[in-house]
This record gives structure tokens, C-alpha cells and sequence, in this order.
């Protein structure tokens, strides 16, 4: 047991290991650079949708649907249908179903955080003569923000988490140290390989919900914990 | 690349007929692995969120404690598990307990937090125990939750078990992987609709337990 833990430290350790096309740092450009176009295309599907079908109220069947769907439907199927069409191997599979997989977060918590809004609130834009888009646009969007920020985070902590199956049908990013490791039975690598995954996953949950943290404006802040689901938090009115 | 030549179909009942011996195995690996991970899961979650219910210092922590390994991919998680756990079934299970662990810790503490303190006041005030009102008042209350948490539990470690391909215990993902490896559309397409079919049959059949489990949440007055 000792034993790989050393392994997996020398392993980590090795010069050779952080240079070159396959080396640690270039890797893990690669895993972000794939999961950041997964998330944007995701976002680019699911928040306008989301935004549209929270603000006319429809939609909520829809929304469960597609989660329970996602929930059920294993990823991994997914990426190997993909793999295996006119898509083919390598990045594209997996950016696709990772992509694929993030839009319900995003939807359902964009349609929630839009739903949660308070009806009094909404009432009173439209009292003071805004239009339903503006009312959107001004009150009822930047009330729904922290809801929205907290399906961003969790998509693109998902997101990150599945881009290391492309190791499974020759993509790139850290998974291949993995399945690499496992093939061979390098054990070291493989743990190695893990914890860089894992670590890369809990870093961008950090920086992401600091991000979050600093971005919303004061009066906006939870009291407590940040992305508390449901009850969004009115803020006072000036 | 694809379907030049010999036809290849996403979907073939030749394919599933000719082959139901090894679908029936990995189907049955499948279902075997998901039902020991949850029954596993549940007997330690149960305690363990009791523990948090009765201590709520300890509440935070644990919950604390789930979000962050919650984060860990699957695969991620298989590989730091396989180095000790050697290649194999045990691997995946403990993987896959830990996954629904945390799902259902956290489902289990909330359905118990979310307990009306009317309730349980009058259940002290008739001379009940710490432990006969967790027993017989705020865990009976609490199962619509702890239900929804299972249901969900099960759901994710269906789809879950796939990625034990990386370990060679996959279920039905070994059928996946093999199809892919071998461009074999209809084994790819096959294994997949029935890991949903197993996901749909026990999310239904725990729902259909769970409402014949809480029958006064159906003639209660509120939903």
C-alpha cells in the first residue's frame, strides 16, 4: 500500500512527467480547455431556454424530465454512441456528451431561480411600468443570479469530472494517465492520475464558489452558506 | 467509416437473442452491483445521519465532509481505489457505496431536519424518549424523504456502475465498451436502453414501495 502511495509520489515528482506534449501541465491545459468548451456549450443552450421558461412558467414538466433523464441515461453510453457515429473518437465524443449532460443543471436551476422569484417583486416592476422584458431584464435576472451561478458550478465541476472518460475512446486531458496506468498496471500513475483529477475538481469548486462569493453584491449575499437551494434571498429594496 | 459495407443497425433483436447468455450476465452483474452498493449504502447512511440528526454539531461536518468527496469524479475515484483494492468487484462496490452514501446521508438528514418541531414537541411532551421519537415519530415523518433519497441513490448508481468498465466490472458498460471496441452498434445500443430500463424499474418500484410504505401521505390533508 505504502508502496504505490511512494510510486505515485515519485511519479508525481518526476521531471519528465511535467514537460513535454504529455506532460502534466500541457494535460491539464487540455482537460480544461475541453471542459470549458463543454460548459459553453451547454450555457449557450441552457440558460437562454432556462431564462425563456422561467420567465413565462412553463416548462416545468419539460425541465424534470430532461434532469431525470440525464440522471438515469449513464454518460459513458452516451460517449460511446457518440464515439462510435460520424462524430468519431478522440475529444469531440466526449466534449459533446459532457456538454450534453451539463444543460440540465443548468436548466433547472435557471428556470428555479427565475421561478423563485418573488411574485410581490415581480408584480411591483410591472406596477411601475416595466415591460415583461425589462422587468426581466432589471429585476427578475439579477434576482435569480445566485441560483443560475450555483448550476454553473456544479456543471462545470461535472463537467470536469467526466471530460476524463475521453480516455476511453483516445481522447485527450488527464484522463489517459489513468487508463493508461490501469492497462499497464502502473498503479502509481493511476493514483497519481486520480488525484490530479480529483484535485482539479475540488480546486475549480474553490475558486468557482469564491468567485461566486465576490461577484455578488453584498446585499445579495445568503447569510450562511453560499447556493443554499430554494429561498432566494430578496435583497432590500433602496 | 461506419456502415459501409455489412449493415450495421443501432438496434437488432437477432443481436439480443443471439447473445441473451451474456447480456443475461451482465445484466445480472449489473443489477447484483447496484442493489448490494444501495442496501450497503443505506445501512451506513442511516445510522450515520441519525448521528448528525441527534448531534448537530456533527451535522455540519458530515455534510461538509459528503459535498467535497461528492465532487471526486467516478473515475477519478476507481483509480485511487484500484492501486489497494486490487482490479475488480470490490473496487467498484466501494466506489459506488460511497457515492450513494453521500446522496442518501444528506437526503436522510434533511427529510429528518425537515421534521416539524410542533411534532416532535408533542411527541416529548406525551413522555417519549430521544429515541422512541426518533424511531417512531421522526423517522416514519422523515420517509417520504428518505425514499426520494434512495430513488435518487439507485437512479446514480445504475448509470454509475458503467464507468466500473475501468476496473473490467462494468455490468452492462462491459457490453458497452466491448461494442464500441468492436464497432458493434446494436451491443453499444442494446446494453444502454437496458441500463435505462433498469434505472426506470427500480426508480418505480421504490416509488410504488414508498407510497405503500406512507400511506397517510396520500390521504393526509396537505400534500
Amino acid at each position: 500500500m505504502n508502496d504505490i502511495l511512494a510510486q505515485a509520489f515519485v511519479w508525481l515528482n518526476d521531471p519528465l512527467n511535467w514537460q513535454g506534449p504529455n506532460g502534466i501541465p500541457v494535460r491539464t491545459l487540455e482537460h480544461l480547455t475541453m471542459s470549458g468548451l463543454a460548459v459553453l456549450l451547454a450555457t449557450v443552450i441552457a440558460l437562454p431556454l432556462g431564462i425563456w421558461l422561467g420567465h413565462r412558467g412553463r416548462g416545468g414538466a419539460f425541465t424534470v424530465v430532461a434532469a431525470n433523464t440525464s440522471r438515469a441515461l449513464p454518460t459513458f453510453a452516451l460517449l460511446l454512441i457518440f464515439a462510435s457515429t460520424a462524430i468519431g473518437i478522440g475529444d469531440r465524443p466526449v466534449v459533446l456528451a459532457a456538454a450534453i449532460f451539463a444543460i440540465p443543471v443548468i436548466l433547472t436551476n435557471t428556470y428555479a431561480g427565475l421561478r423563485d422569484v418573488d411574485a410581490d417583486v415581480r408584480e411591483a416592476a410591472r406596477g411601475m411600468g416595466m415591460s415583461g422584458r425589462r422587468s426581466l431584464a432589471l429585476v427578475e435576472i439579477p434576482l435569480a443570479l445566485p441560483l443560475i451561478g450555483a448550476g454553473l458550478r456544479t456543471a462545470v465541476v461535472q463537467v470536469i469530472a467526466t471530460v476524463p472518460l475521453a480516455a476511453l475512446v483516445g481522447g485527450g486531458g488527464l484522463g489517459p494517465y489513468i487508463v493508461t496506468g490501469l492497462a499497464t498496471r502502473r498503479f502509481g500513475e493511476v493514483l497519481a492520475g486520480g488525484l490530479l483529477v480529483a484535485g482539479l475538481c475540488l480546486l475549480a469548486e474553490g475558486v468557482l464558489a469564491v468567485g461566486q462569493h465576490v461577484l455578488t453584491p453584498r446585499p445579495m449575499r445568503p447569510a450562511r452558506t453560499a447556493s443554499r437551494r430554494k429561498r432566494a434571498t430578496v435583497p432590500a429594496l433602496p | 467509416m461506419t456502415s459501409t459495407a455489412p449493415a450495421n443497425p443501432w438496434l437488432s433483436w437477432d443481436y439480443v437473442q443471439t447473445n441473451w447468455a451474456d447480456i443475461s450476465e451482465a445484466l445480472s452483474q449489473h443489477i447484483s452491483l447496484t442493489i448490494q452498493a444501495v442496501v450497503i449504502a443505506f445501512a451506513i447512511a442511516l445510522p450515520l445521519a441519525m448521528l448528525a440528526h441527534s448531534r448537530p454539531r456533527l451535522a455540519g461536518p458530515i455534510l461538509g465532509v459528503s459535498g467535497v468527496l461528492y465532487t471526486i469524479p467516478s473515475l477519478a475515484l476507481f483509480a485511487i481505489l484500484a492501486p489497494f483494492t486490487g482490479i475488480g468487484r470490490t473496487t467498484v462496490l466501494i466506489g459506488l457505496v460511497a457515492y450513494a452514501l453521500l446522496v442518501l446521508v444528506r437526503n436522510i438528514l434533511v427529510g429528518l431536519q425537515g421534521v416539524d418541531p410542533e411534532v416532535t414537541d408533542a411527541a416529548r411532551g406525551l413522555g417519549y424518549g430521544p429515541a422512541r421519537v426518533l424511531w417512531t415519530v421522526e423517522l416514519p415523518t422523515a420517509l417520504p424523504a428518505i425514499v426520494v433519497g434512495l430513488r435518487l441513490a439507485t437512479v446514480t448508481t445504475v448509470a454509475l456502475v458503467t464507468i466500473g468498465v475501468v476496473v473490467g466490472f462494468g455490468g452492462l458498460g462491459q457490453l458497452m465498451f466491448r461494442g464500441f471496441s468492436s464497432d458493434y452498434h446494436a451491443e453499444v445500443m442494446t446494453a444502454t436502453l437496458l441500463c435505462l430500463a433498469i434505472a426506470l424499474v427500480a426508480d418505480l418500484l421504490l416509488a410504488v414501495a414508498g407510497r405503500l410504505a406512507t400511506p397517510w401521505v396520500r390521504t393526509g390533508s396537505a400534500a
